[in-house]
């Protein structure tokens, strides 16, 4: 007899692993029956998540913060067991303002584009208007990483530009319509702006972070205890989708099943680019490769390192403008749970780190860390502007951002 | 009261508000374009914002509620947590609502309940309206069957129904099951 688990998802490339885990048998193989709900907004994947109408949901990781300590209704603790991947984002321009920033075909240079992008927001409010972004949701990882970029470029995200909120199916519409400059979205939708000729690929968020956390599997923290083998097994199941995602021999399997009408519906093709870390920056041009675009499974990917809920705690606190409050810092550390992470997969070969936290941002080259079995190898985890995250230090770290 | 409907779905925003219109001193707003929605919203300045779950620009609109904190009439979500089963069941039927800052539930809830009740009265119309669409769709294909085997194997419409009835109670499947087979088969033997 099977367990049953409902999971909430959004149409995007990154609700892979939990597909795979149903399409591919590797849930039921656990004695889990997935059952799979898609939404359109992150508001009722939250809703359902906390009205009993799903049992885990794939989620922006930093919704799972906020919702815990909180923000915008009352707190309601969340966990996090299995991190569903790290970056996989980019940011798409109108091609007028993309010009500006790189020469057609290139990704852009995070550094020179961040200095460009700083000329063109003063043009645009010495001629009284501003530059506007738009971001999947408030407490998302497109708007932290959006706004790091932004700030560490001399750019001041609520006063120099407007940032505001873009459902990911009408991004390709707003930048169309003029409504926004820029989005800051995840796969299909920067493609399919590209497809559509409304702009193009400037960056990915894998530039300003080397190893930024996304999506994240987020449950009722008080669901993890009740129901704690079942998502143990659940774990063990979205390793073994992840490890199945990024070999090559299955991309063209995987896309195929993403793209059906019940999960993505949309464009195989589409897909294929997106998993296979390969970016059309603008409509008709060359196909660019950009290694680790999405980052589903190396190097423990899907290990909820604490020191990445403190990361997002900090940019939650920063753009609200507000201090470090220890006790929140606490509970916003708890939310990730390597605990669960950990029991769930010893004994098996993926990597346990002995670790639950680490130096985040530090690693310019490679980085070998203990695990349970031994030693794992991490290749550079930085951000683009060679700033350190020491969880050790939050209200610090704080301090030395601009 | 002023109460907005955001629905994309037209019919079902008309059938809410058709039981809203019942309710004393209330004004309503219907709004089924996604485009210029935080503007429109801001014009209307409701007390109350109903949002069907479904509808993609809830993030939207909950950003703007968030930063409408700044404003002089703060909106945010309805979570009544003496009553959080009134909220559940609100979600059970696919409504989301947005109440003023200050509002006292028990204006509320009267308004949340008749809500939850037209959005449970439109699903099952729905239901309704499928299953006719469904019988429908059988019925076509069990007389394109019959038509089949008369034509094929020169039976009398009689004895085509009798053969595939017959096949059904065998197989231990419905009728309209057998007749989708027998013309999945003919179009795949090229028949048309």
């Amino acid at each position: 007899m099977s367990s049953e688990l409902t999971i909430g998802f959004l149409p995007l490339v990154d609700a892979c692993l939990p597909i795979l885990a149903r399409e591919h048998g590797f849930a039921e193989a656990e004695g889990l029956s997935l059952r799979l709900v898609r939404d359109m907004s992150w508001a009722t994947v939250l809703d359902r998540l906390l009205y009993g109408h799903s049992d885990a949901a794939h989620m922006v990781a930093p919704l799972a913060i906020a919702t815990t300590l909180g923000r915008g209704r009352p707190a309601q603790p969340l966990a996090v067991p299995f991190v569903l991947g790290l970056n996989g984002n980019a940011l798409t321009m109108r091609p007028d303002l993309a010009r500006r920033l790189t020469a057609p075909g290139q990704l852009a240079d995070p550094v020179k584009a961040g200095a460009a992008l700083r000329l063109v927001a003063q043009e645009r409010i010495a001629a009284g208007d501003r530059l506007r972004f738009g971001v999947v949701h408030r407490h998302s990882t497109h708007n932290h990483m959006l706004r790091y970029w932004l700030a560490a470029s001399g750019i001041r995200p609520d006063h120099d530009v407007e940032i505001t909120t873009v459902a990911p199916p009408f991004c390709a519409d707003a930048l169309d319509a003029g409504e926004v400059d820029a989005i800051c979205v995840g796969e299909p939708w920067n493609s399919v702006a590209v497809e559509r000729g409304a702009g193009e690929i400037v960056m990915v968020t894998a530039q300003i972070w080397r190893r930024g956390v996304e999506k994240v599997l987020t449950m009722k923290e008080r669901l993890v205890d009740q129901r704690r083998d079942d998502v143990e097994a659940l774990v063990r199941a979205l390793i073994r989708a992840a490890r199945h995602f990024v070999d090559p021999a299955n991309w063209d399997a995987n896309a195929a099943i993403l793209a059906r009408p019940e999960y993505l519906d949309g464009s195989a093709a589409l897909i294929h680019r997106a998993i296979s870390d390969q970016l059309m920056l603008a409509k008709g041009g060359a196909i660019v490769p950009f290694p680790d675009f999405m980052f589903q499974y190396r190097e423990a990917a899907n290990f909820p390192w604490v020191s990445q809920a403190e990361w997002l705690y900090t940019q939650m606190v920063r753009w609200e403008h507000g201090a470090i409050v220890p006790e929140e810092a606490r509970k916003a550390a708890r939310v990730f749970r390597p605990d669960v992470y950990r029991s769930a997969l010893v004994g098996s070969a993926e990597p346990l780190p002995g670790a639950s936290s680490k130096v985040e941002g530090s690693l310019a080259g490679t980085t070998v860390v203990g695990t349970q079995q031994g030693r794992m190898t991490l290749e550079s985890n930085r951000f683009f502007d060679g700033g350190v995250f020491d969880p050790a230090d939050l209200a610090g770290y704080l301090a030395t951002l601009p | 009261m002023r109460i907005a409907i955001v629905d994309e779905s037209a019919s079902r925003a008309a059938v809410i508000g058709e039981g809203l219109a019942a309710l004393d001193d209330c004004e309503l707003f219907v709004v089924t374009e996604r485009r210029g929605l935080v503007a429109r919203i801001a014009h209307i300045d409701p007390d109350i914002v109903l949002m069907d779950l479904g509808n993609p620009s809830r993030d939207v609109l909950e950003e703007y509620f968030a930063v409408s904190r700044a404003l002089a009439r703060p909106i945010a979500m309805f979570v009544d947590e003496s009553d959080d089963e009134a909220i559940a069941a609100s979600i059970d039927a696919g409504v989301s609502s947005y109440v003023v800052d200050g509002l006292a539930p028990h204006r509320i809830r009267p308004i949340l309940d008749l809500a939850v009740r037209r959005f449970n009265a439109f699903s099952r119309l729905q239901a309704d309206l499928a299953e006719a669409k469904g019988q429908l769709a059988e019925r076509a294909a069990i007389d394109t069957a019959k038509r089949i085997l008369m034509n094929n194997r020169g039976l009398t419409e009689p004895q085509a129904y009798a053969e595939l009835r017959k096949t059904a109670m065998n197989q231990g499947r419905r009728i309209a099951e057998i007749a989708e087979a027998v013309v999945t088969a003919h179009k795949l033997m090229g028949g048309t």
